[in-house]
């Protein structure tokens, strides 16, 4: 019970287990993941932004750069191209001044001065054009318009008014030739530049202004000419003083700036301001439309010089056009943004997949773990279902074997019959569901017994020889003389493994042989090793004739065996026998033997395709396999796990039609303790000693068979030659009688195999007739057997007429049963005991009269137990602790028998057995010494009182552990009558019946 | 013979009640077959056994389960509840053996409380039997003081 819980109690734990460990590895979190992703996303787009915006600044700086450039450029260009006009303008003034004025009379007048000018207009290409004006105050103008014959205009063309001073254009370039005999000072402009320029004698400018001819913007440009040479630093006044005249021109700036612009017009992009910032809080535009489309986030402003310190002015350059769209940054930007978008996505797919891996992982381990359970549950299911049907099984079991000792009809006693076999089978089928549960449970623990491996086979062929001898199948056995009589191992396994073996062959071979071999392995391996390579290089010669050289004569699977390998093992065999008395064997200086076991059968054979699963548990050959032959396919597999455990391997050869051989190992311990001879006779079920020594001629031209009923008869003592034919033996017979023809019988017995007689019929005659003449005696006739396998009645009829003896050794053999047979052809044989009916009454005779002790703690027990043994006629005398019985069983006492309590308080079951034990050896050593053997009891030799264990869990630890403490047997508690019977059977003659 | 018949059908209707309630196992059947000529009064004579030793026990029990709550003698725990397993299952009185297997399951772990829980049901098992026991054998004796033989099951 406590087992079970565990059980569960583990399977439970296992199921939590996955549970708990879950997840410890996933370090990607499902729930993150999208988070993550957007994260990702909002730094690719952030990336981008700054990658973006870092180009357009570099454009911008580079744009500016550009401005910068072109503005500084056009703004020095125009410096100078105005500076060069102004140094043009003074040099006429300079020229004014020298011919004018230094020179008496003046070398220039109107006409040359205008073609002078209009030649040299080139080296002024700003300039409209230049014209002198003549200072003239008023005191001196009226001679001087005598002089020149015109009236001083004012520049609205009127005769200028009464002034302090005037400034006619006496000469002036034909271009502005309209402004002759103007007074310049009468224009507010040119008033103020002329004041300005004579009182610096510099060239000034005035503020930008419409031009009179063109209309275009333009300042004028102002030089004063003196009468002499001016002292270095004159003051204003004498530079006033010295004034004679004064040279001006009109600067046409929108021309100047168009034409400048025009020589750089291959930059058309930009847009070009002039202004005059004399009064910064009111620029004034000198070229340029004040409010163009333009560009207006960007410009450049280039101071300019054009010489005159008053006024100051400047150039702003614009881009026409807005900053082109930055193509190049937007598409990198963008191609790399896509690029985090994929890369993202593609981290992010994969994450996703992992998570999605590691989840199935998970719940693929969720599985194992369940099925693992299930597999586990699985087993424990069917061992504990297996266990609670097997329980009732065998009261249903036992039930129907009591039944059937009762008086009934025949129709219900067939009935009775039926359900005990269907009984059987099912408790068979249930002990092999729960083996199969218990190997896989692990649970299952191999014995460590010594037993007899020949009486084992005998007993698994007498299971099958009423099936075989139906079929007319031979079934036989060999054991070699090399393996050991006593193995120390598990025989109810290894039973099972061989009897499980030869059922399948029983099951499917229909004719033909069953041949069960036992080997020393490292034996047997070599002679097989040995053997296939001469088979290998025959071919197919064995196929070709076809007669083959194996038990039956009919193919078998394994090639190698036949009579050739067969002879071979046995003849090494031999010869090692005789090697190892001398030296002792390397096999014998190990504890371990390991045995070789080959069930070879001509049965249909296993189909090549259902060859690799043959050990799966409930697989059959084909579907049709059970509805044919039936079973349920798990013995094998069975087998197998028990081979395994039994430290050997299992395997075969089969083929289809032909046959299958099995052949497995399994290794055992030796006995240890060499005086085996007691214990050879009690688990060898005694053969009987009585043929030892007898001689006997097998006739049989099978080889193999001849090897194997040479085996069995050995066992019994029984010297054996062969003759492969009737003739053979007659000679032998006949030789050997001749030389030692009255000293004794020859042969004590002939043996003939069936076959062999009914082929040489007269061959026998022959032989009988030389039996009879050297024994005329009739009971010193060789005694004349007949093997068969199977025999008709009329066959029989006709071998008794022909002078066998009235038994037939029906294979297959045993030794036991050859024995039997052979103690009646000798009638030595005392008559067999028939099975004892099975029940209360025969239970009764054997326990009536019997003293049995019960010793048991418990009251109610001690009671109910005294009870039961009475019922069944026996004195029962019952004591209630060890020490009470220990009391009781001092010697002498006339207990037959004691039952005992396993578990008591002070002195258990086994201590009191113990002490018993111990006891009854002093009491032996003692009586041996005093008194002579007739005078003990006649009931036995020796003190040894049979204790068996009562005890309430019916296991088999229980049961090993009462032997070793002495004790005989158990019974369970409460007592069951067949359990009761089965366990004092063994210790009590059934014949008493008469005595009491 | 009414009375009689009526009786013994009754008798009957018990026991096998007894045996479907899972009270009594067939150990009980045993028992009573073991019961004679030679031997008639053992089915009491065994039951009464029965009931004084397990009165003894279940005392036992209690004191070794409530004298010291720390330091529980299980040993003597398990020699009571073996005996009363023991002695339980020789009667047939299955429910009480079963619950002394549970007992003992609970004693192994030292686990005080189940201990307790099992003493529990056992006495109330016990009891429980005792008491159907006890009318089985008034029945029983109405039988005989009517004149009727005790009808065999099984």
């Amino acid at each position: 019970m406590t087992m079970k819980m565990q059980g569960y109690h583990t399977v439970a734990v296992r199921l939590n287990d996955p549970f708990g460990t879950k997840r410890k590895y996933t370090f990607i979190n499902k729930v993150w993941l999208p988070k993550i992703l957007a994260l990702w996303i909002m730094i690719m787009v952030f990336a981008s932004r700054v990658l973006y915006n870092r180009m357009d600044a570099e454009n911008k700086e580079r744009r500016k750069e550009v401005l910068v450039s072109m503005c500084d450029q056009r703004a020095r260009m125009l410096q100078d191209q105005f500076n060069v006009s102004v140094n043009h303008v003074h040099a006429l003034a300079v020229l004014v001044s020298t011919f004018h004025y230094y020179k008496n009379p003046s070398a220039i007048d109107q006409e040359t001065f205008a073609e002078y000018t209009a030649r040299t207009a080139f080296e002024r290409p700003l300039l409209n054009g230049v014209a002198y004006a003549q200072r003239v105050v008023n005191s001196e103008r009226d001679e001087f318009e005598k002089q020149h014959g015109w009236t001083i205009k004012t520049m609205e063309r009127e005769p200028s008014p009464m002034r302090d001073e005037y400034a006619p254009v006496i000469f002036s370039q034909e271009t502005v030739s309209y402004i002759e005999s103007l007074d310049m000072m009468s224009g507010e402009e040119d008033r103020e530049n002329i004041l300005r320029a004579r009182s610096t004698g510099n060239a000034v400018l005035t503020r930008p202004f419409r031009l009179l001819g063109s209309h275009h913007l333009g300042v004028v440009l102002t030089f004063p000419v003196y009468k002499f040479k001016l002292e270095p630093n004159p003051s204003v006044e004498e530079r006033i003083e010295a004034t004679a005249g004064y040279l001006g021109g009109a600067f046409d700036v929108e021309s100047l700036v168009e034409n400048l612009l025009g020589q750089l017009s291959r930059n058309q992009a930009i847009v070009v301001n002039v202004y005059d910032i004399t009064n910064t809080s009111d620029p004034l535009v000198m070229y340029g439309r004040e409010h163009q489309d333009c560009d207006i986030s960007l410009e450049r402003l280039s101071m300019l010089d054009f010489g005159d310190p008053f006024r100051r002015h400047q150039m702003i350059c614009r881009y026409l056009q807005k900053a082109p769209t930055a193509w190049t940054a937007i598409t990198t930007a963008s191609l790399i943004f896509v690029i985090g978008l994929l890369v993202g996505y593609m981290i992010y797919g994969a994450a996703l997949h992992i998570v999605k891996v590691e989840d199935d992982f998970d719940q693929m381990e969720k599985l194992k773990g369940q099925a693992e359970a299930a597999d586990v549950a699985k087993s424990q299911f069917l061992a504990t279902v297996s266990h609670e049907i097997r329980t009732p099984m065998n009261g249903i079991l036992g039930m129907l074997a009591l039944l059937l000792d009762t008086d009934l009809s025949s129709t219900q006693r067939d009935y009775g019959q039926t359900a005990q076999a269907c009984g059987k089978a099912l408790i068979a089928l249930i002990n092999e569901v729960l083996d199969r549960a218990k190997i896989e449970a692990g649970k299952l623990n191999l014995e460590v017994v010594p037993f007899d491996i020949r009486a084992i086979l005998d007993d698994v062929l007498s299971l099958f020889s009423e099936k075989s001898r139906h079929q007319g199948v031979e079934l036989a056995v060999f054991v070699s003389d090399k393996v050991p009589d006593i193995v120390v191992g598990d025989p109810g396994r290894f039973r099972q493994v061989i009897t499980n073996l030869v059922g399948n062959s029983v099951k499917f071979t229909e004719k033909g042989h069953i041949f069960v071999q036992v080997h020393l392995a490292d034996h047997a391996q070599v002679v097989l090793g040995a053997s296939s390579d001469t088979t290998l290089n025959r071919g197919f010669k064995g196929a070709v004739s076809s007669h083959f050289s194996t038990l039956s004569g009919r193919e078998a699977a394994d090639d190698r065996n036949n009579w050739d390998t067969f002879k071979k093992l046995i003849a090494n065999e031999e010869f090692m026998c005789n090697a190892s008395n001398n030296v002792i064997g390397p096999d014998e200086l190990f504890q371990n033997v390991t045995l070789m076991v080959s069930v070879e059968d001509t049965g249909i054979g296993i189909p090549v395709p259902a060859q690799e699963r043959v050990y799966m548990p409930f697989m059959q050959a084909d579907s049709s396999t059970s509805r044919n032959y039936g079973g349920t396919g798990i013995g094998l597999s069975i087998s197998k796990c028990l081979v395994e455990l039994m430290g050997g391997q299992i395997n075969f050869i089969s083929r289809p039609q032909i046959g299958s051989t099995f052949s497995f190992t399994a290794v055992f311990r030796r006995c240890q303790n060499i005086t085996t001879g007691d214990m050879k006779k009690s688990l060898a079920g005694d053969l009987p000693t009585t043929f030892k020594g007898l001689k006997a001629i097998l006739v049989d031209e099978r080889p193999v068979r001849a090897a194997i009923t040479k085996y069995h008869l050995k066992r019994l003592g029984i010297l054996v030659e062969i003759a492969a034919s009737i003739k053979i033996a007659a000679t032998m017979s006949g030789i050997n009688g001749i030389v030692r023809s009255r000293n004794r019988l020859q042969q004590d017995m002939i043996l003939i195999e069936k076959d062999s007689w009914l082929s040489s019929e007269d061959d026998f005659l022959n032989l009988r007739l030389i039996n009879c003449k050297q024994n005329g005696d009739d009971n010193l006739l060789s005694k004349m057997i007949l093997l068969a396998t199977n025999i008709t009645s009329a066959e029989f009829d006709k071998a008794k007429a022909a002078g066998f003896a009235d038994t037939v050794i029906m294979k297959p053999l045993r030794a036991s049963m050859v024995a039997a047979c052979l103690q009646q052809v000798f009638g030595t044989g005392k008559k067999p005991q028939g099975k004892e009916m099975l029940n209360g009454s025969f239970l009764r005779s054997l326990l009536c009269g019997k003293k049995i002790l019960v010793v048991d703690d418990n009251r109610v027990n001690r009671r109910v137990a005294a009870g039961a043994l009475k019922k069944f006629g026996a004195d029962v005398e019952c004591a209630e602790s060890g020490k009470d019985a220990l009391a009781l069983l001092q010697f002498p006492h006339n207990f037959d028998a004691c039952f005992m309590d396993i578990q008591m308080p002070e002195m258990d079951g086994f201590e009191a057995t113990r002490r018993i034990r111990m006891l009854e050896s002093k009491a032996n050593e003692q009586m041996n010494g005093e008194y002579p053997p007739a005078n003990r009891t006649s009931r036995t030799t020796e003190w040894h009182l049979p204790i068996l264990a009562m005890t309430a869990d019916v296991i088999h630890a229980t049961h090993d552990e009462c032997l070793k403490n002495g004790m005989d047997g158990y019974v369970s508690k409460p007592f069951e009558e067949e359990n009761l019977y089965q366990a004092v059977a063994i210790f009590f003659e059934p014949k008493p019946v008469s005595d009491s | 013979m009414d009375i009689v018949n009526q009786l013994q059908r009754q008798y009957v209707d018990f026991l096998s009640s007894l045996y479907r309630e899972g009270l009594l196992d067939d150990q009980f059947l045993q028992i009573q077959k073991l019961q004679d000529e030679s031997n008639p009064d053992f089915v009491n004579e065994v039951v009464t056994l029965f009931f004084e030793d397990s009165e003894k026990l279940l005392h036992n029990l209690a004191i070794a389960l409530s004298v010291d709550q720390q330091h529980v003698d299980y040993q003597k725990v398990d020699a009571c509840v073996h005996q009363f397993k023991g002695s339980s299952s020789s009667i047939g009185a299955q429910r009480v053996r079963n619950i002394c297997v549970s007992f003992r399951t609970c004693y192994d772990a030292k686990n005080l409380e189940g201990c307790l829980r099992c003493l529990q049901q056992v006495k109330d098992e016990y009891y429980l039997v005792k008491n159907k026991l006890q009318t089985l054998f008034r029945l029983e004796q109405q039988i005989v003081a009517a004149g009727g033989a005790i009808p065999i099951m099984g």
